[in-house]
């Protein structure tokens, strides 16, 4: 049963399981995507990301359902016909001896040429555009087997650019590659989406790019699809610590990123911060294995939300009011219950008066009080 | 940059018009030697007397070069075209340039196979035919492909696979000596010559036979240049890019066995010509595109044997040496020498 919504679309994956001898590993996948869209598939490693990738691909038989492109069901196309639609790019490695890059990447003009895979001048034309968009002019003579990890990453996209394909299916695009290349990749991709309405469909594991790239997400986890969304509805602090299992408030949807374990034990320091200045401390703090409590901080504080994921009491106060007397109690006894009290410096102004209170508390009861890092890290608490 | 891509992409047309004219001349080269030299020496202004005036010549020098010389070199040529096609084909089955139809035990089995059947006939009927011999062969070099290929499933270590290979290649060996120990008088003379290979006895009909399969397939190996250029890039990005992957690799596999079967069929195994030529071929063109390689393993190939033949014939004259010794003392420092290489490179990642 087509809908009218697939029949319209690029790609769509009905009812698609996939999984390796017969056996089932993911059920139940359906999407669709418009031309010019480009959808990002993120869970944990082993989650079946690949999978799913190589069975849109064709690589891998689907154990059931279909997958369509342009409204025709994948099965009953021709390679050929599917080599013009959709390019790939694979984590497989495989560096042919004595091939030039420039040669890997006329390989992407394969379906278009004529028996003995001669290049015309329009191919060797489109060859040198697709190295270029790559930036990769530089090593384009360069062999294969002679390049770095992430020389060679850009080669393959290029090799995939080149086979202008409608559909391009993308296995972790970014690894190898340094954060310079990995925002050059994905703009590129995004470009392409945008200006050639080419459709793509990968798997990242920068959960803070894909959110930034992706029109569509699939959180794909172990045996079914966790989320499919729009990123403004799957990013949220919930959603993805559920599917990476991280502890509650290790995911900032705010930052998009992610903070290490917090120290575990009592705590036994009590840092003053806000808008920024208590950051520092929280990691040096993380990375000593020295558990802290956190306050006074207004909810829509910097501070607030890495203080969530890593301290063990955070004090916090609603967004935009002034810290009360409520507060203010929680406070001392936190300061009561540790000796050393961290002085972070953030100006005070009206909300966070009660802060300037609290250090004034801890002096009279003789904690002490400590206000740059390397007094902190010298401590050894 | 577009001058620097120029300069370099007419600097390997050069290098290729150039390495196909050494081969061009090497051929030339290798033949006149061939019929020139041996037991009976034939002058250069001899040889092309007889090949313009054949009626004015002493009838001596014309038999020996018609009859004995010249089929002998011209079966040299194809067998070893084949051979190292054959080589070409498994390297690429497997993507590993130490990869040929001997180390792997592949003409070794053949040779079993074929002497087991031979013996076997000889005690039925007086003679056997060149295509019963050949198909033989041919069923022989597939059996073992198929064994070689069962552990190839298992085995994804080269150098392990490399081992059973040779495994397989003693136990064959073994046992067909053992065999040739039973057969009759009469045929142990041939057999065991033939066993260790030899171009030696080449007939026209030999000729005419081998040349016939060996330069069909040839043509049909180099019409799949297309896709064996993309199959080196792995299964995954070949089959993304339209290639059915299971014809080609059974194509590859056929075309290799019917090579290496005719070659076991009319010299007997052998040994490294499959690896050394390819991979002389691949250094000296410095490129991995078949649509170049193939010609050149092929003629290489050709060349490479017509020159170990005559220097197996010449080197301890009136003794002759059997064709592997002369392409093992090449061939086997060529094959430690990649085999370093490698494990070079594998320790350096």
């Amino acid at each position: 049963m087509k809908t009218e919504k697939q029949r319209l679309s690029k790609m769509a994956l009905d009812n698609l399981s996939v999984g390796y001898h017969k056996k089932a590993l993911i059920e139940d996948i359906s999407f669709s995507l418009q031309p010019g869209e480009i959808l990002t598939l993120i869970g944990p490693n082993g989650a079946g990301k690949s999978t799913i990738l190589k069975s849109i691909s064709k690589q891998l038989a689907a154990i059931s359902g279909v997958v369509m492109i342009d409204g025709h069901d994948m099965q009953a196309m021709r390679s050929k016909d599917i080599a013009r639609k959709m390019a790939v790019m694979l984590t497989n490695r495989t560096r042919p001896e004595l091939m030039s890059c420039t040669e890997l990447v006329s390989a992407g003009r394969y379906p278009y040429t004529g028996g003995f895979g001669l290049l015309t001048e329009n191919d060797k034309r489109i060859v040198e555009q697709a190295i270029a968009t790559v930036h990769a002019q530089s090593f384009a003579d360069a062999l294969v087997s002679e390049i770095s990890d992430g020389q060679l990453q850009r080669i393959l996209l290029a090799r995939a650019l080149c086979q202008e394909p409608e559909i391009i299916v993308l296995d972790e695009p970014t690894s190898y590659l340094d954060v310079k290349y990995k925002i050059e990749l994905l703009e590129i991709l995004r470009s392409m989406a945008k200006t050639k309405h080419i459709t793509v469909v990968m798997s990242l594991h920068e959960i803070d790019l894909a959110e930034k790239v992706s029109d569509k997400i699939v959180c794909v986890k172990g045996d079914h699809i966790a989320d499919y969304g729009a990123p403004h509805e799957i990013f949220t602090d919930e959603k993805i610590s559920a599917l990476y299992d991280l502890e509650t408030g290790a995911f900032s949807a705010l930052f998009g990123s992610v903070e290490l374990a917090k120290p575990q034990g009592k705590a036994r320091c009590f840092v003053i911060g806000g808008n920024g200045y208590g950051i520092p401390f929280y990691r040096v703090l993380q990375k000593e294995g020295i558990a802290f409590s956190a306050g006074i901080l207004a909810e829509n504080d910097v501070d607030y939300s890495v203080a969530r994921a890593l301290a063990q009491t955070v004090i916090a106060a609603a967004a935009f009011s002034v810290f009360g007397e409520e507060q203010i109690k929680a406070a001392k006894a936190q300061i009561d219950a540790v000796e050393v009290i961290v002085h972070a410096g953030c100006p005070v102004a009206d909300i966070n008066r009660a802060n300037t209170l609290l250090l004034e508390y801890a002096q009279k009861s003789g904690k002490t009080i400590l206000s740059n890092l390397e007094e902190l890290t010298e401590m050894r608490l | 940059m577009k001058g620097v891509t120029m300069t370099l992409s007419r600097k390997n047309t050069i290098r290729t018009v150039l390495v196909f004219a050494a081969m061009a001349v090497l051929f030339v080269c290798a033949a006149v030697w061939n019929i020139s030299i041996g037991s009976v020496k034939i002058s250069f202004g001899q040889i092309f007397q007889i090949l313009t005036h054949p009626d004015t010549v002493d009838m001596t020098a014309y038999n020996i070069i018609f009859k004995i010389r010249l089929p002998r070199l011209l079966l040299a040529a194809v067998l070893g075209g084949a051979l190292s096609l054959s080589g070409f084909l498994l390297q690429t089955f497997f993507r590993n340039p130490i990869a040929g139809p001997f180390v792997l035990g592949i003409s070794s089995g053949a040779k079993m196979f074929l002497a087991i059947v031979l013996i076997a006939l000889s005690q039925r009927v007086s003679s056997v035919s060149v295509g019963v011999t050949v198909l033989t062969a041919f069923l022989g070099s597939m059996l073992s492909m198929l064994v070689v290929l069962a552990f190839a499933g298992k085995i994804k270590n080269m150098s392990v696979l490399l081992v059973v290979g040779i495994m397989i290649s003693y136990i064959c060996s073994a046992v067909t000596d053992f065999f040739i120990n039973f057969a009759n008088d009469s045929d142990i003379v041939n057999l065991t010559h033939w066993s260790h290979g030899s171009f030696s006895a080449a007939s026209w009909q030999d000729v005419a036979v081998s040349a016939a399969i060996v330069l069909t397939t040839a043509l049909a190996v180099f019409c799949l240049s297309k896709p064996i250029s993309v199959y080196a890039l792995g299964e995954g990005y070949a089959g993304s890019l339209g290639i059915r992957i299971k014809p080609l690799r059974i194509a590859l596999i056929l075309f290799s066995s019917v090579l290496s079967a005719c070659v076991t069929a009319f010299a007997g195994p052998i040994s490294f010509v499959g690896i050394a030529v390819p991979h002389i071929a691949r250094t000296v063109l410095k490129t991995s595109k078949p649509i170049l390689l193939i010609p050149a393993c092929f003629f290489g190939g050709a060349v490479f044997c017509m020159l170990c033949d005559l220097a197996a014939r010449t080197i301890f004259a009136p003794v002759e040496l059997s064709i592997s010794t002369v392409t093992a003392a090449i061939g086997a420092p060529i094959v430690i020498w990649l085999m370093m290489q490698r494990r070079v490179k594998h320790s350096e990642n």
